[in-house]
């Protein structure tokens, strides 16, 4: 199974990754496992996209892990864009009420905050401008 | 007010106090940077308790660390709602000394990022573990629909705690109190500011109603 950390022998210098990680890779991982692969990507200077996003407990925990790493001159932090939530709050409620750790964001976007010029977000698109430095 | 019904209040909040089993419930006022957040828990410390929580800067990140206001006791009709008052960091996904360059000497701005940065993974921690309640203070001049904000709201949805908008700065030219309430309609907006004081009265109803 293909690594989604940076690999220099596979890497253009000028180039920017694009690490695309399925459902179906992030089902079988801890929660901090899934923030470790997210934050690697993104120290690597990656660009990471979840095809399903994380649950709140994990968002709050990946801001707070990004928070400890963050460092002047070397890291800055993340950008991260998710498309809303499902329209059907009574689905997210009955999650809740059946203890469902399931993450109900469609996809998530997260890249690292100095190399990400803008990330824009309507309700069917996330885009976003990348710069190589 | 006649004699008899300051005594009947009086008397009723002595028993309130006495025979209230819970704690005071910590109320967490979290948002995004600049938003107010400061202003508004120093705003209803003086109202309640005379002294102010801490120091309201243009600077963004000029709280670093969590910082609580114990037993503030807020009256309304007669009846007391004792609360802690957590200030919270602004909460984000990115700090930049350099954005802080301007202000202040490099290692000054490296030390506030620094700071900051401790004080946002605080308050996220404590988001998870310490709070019973959220004010979720937010600018009504500017757009609430970012990542953090959508985020901050998922993240206190998930934990089911009760949590009210305030939607702060009503008393700029820009300030637009229904863009708010159309961005999180399924939450209770209060428009208010908090430098001006406008609104107040409805501030303490609604975190009565809300948390006591």
């Amino acid at each position: 199974m293909p690594q989604a950390t940076n690999d220099d022998s596979e890497s253009p210098e000028n180039g920017v990754q694009i690490d695309l990680i399925s459902g179906e890779r992030m089902q079988g991982m801890a929660s901090m496992e899934k923030i470790r692969m997210i934050l690697d990507g993104v120290h690597d200077g990656n660009i990471v996209i979840l095809e399903e996003g994380l649950t709140p407990d994990e968002e709050s925990r990946l801001i707070e892990v990004t928070m400890a790493e963050i460092s002047p001159d070397e890291f800055n932090g993340i950008e991260i864009e998710t498309y809303p939530k499902s329209d059907s709050r009574d689905s997210s409620l009955l999650g809740r009420i059946m203890g469902s750790e399931e993450a109900d964001a469609k996809l998530t976007v997260i890249g690292p905050a100095n190399q990400i010029e803008t990330l824009h977000k309507d309700e069917t698109l996330i885009s976003a401008l990348v710069s190589r430095d | 007010m006649g004699l008899f019904t300051e005594l009947k209040d009086s008397v009723s909040r002595v028993t309130d106090r006495l025979f209230s089993e819970q704690e005071p419930k910590r109320i967490g006022i979290y948002g995004p940077p600049n938003a107010g957040k400061t202003t508004l828990a120093n705003r209803i410390a003086r109202d309640w308790t005379g002294d102010a929580v801490g120091t309201e800067s243009h600077v963004p990140h000029e709280t670093r660390r969590a910082r609580r206001k114990e037993n503030v006791e807020i009256e309304r009709d007669g009846s007391t709602v004792t609360i802690d008052i957590v200030d919270t960091p602004g909460v984000t996904t990115k700090v930049d000394y350099e954005e802080f360059t301007d202000e202040m000497d490099e290692d000054d701005a490296i030390r506030r990022s620094r700071e900051a940065t401790e004080g946002v993974a605080e308050a996220m921690h404590w988001l998870r573990e310490d709070v019973d309640g959220v004010i979720y203070v937010l600018d009504s001049a500017e757009d609430p629909i970012t990542q953090v904000n959508t985020m901050l709201i998922g993240i206190i949805e998930s934990r089911d705690l009760p949590v009210l908008i305030f939607a702060n700065k009503i008393d700029l030219d820009d300030a637009s109190v229904k863009r708010i309430e159309d961005a999180f309609p399924q939450h209770k907006t209060v428009p208010l500011s908090a430098k001006e004081g406008d609104n107040m009265d409805e501030v303490y109803d609604n975190i009565a109603d809300y948390f006591g």
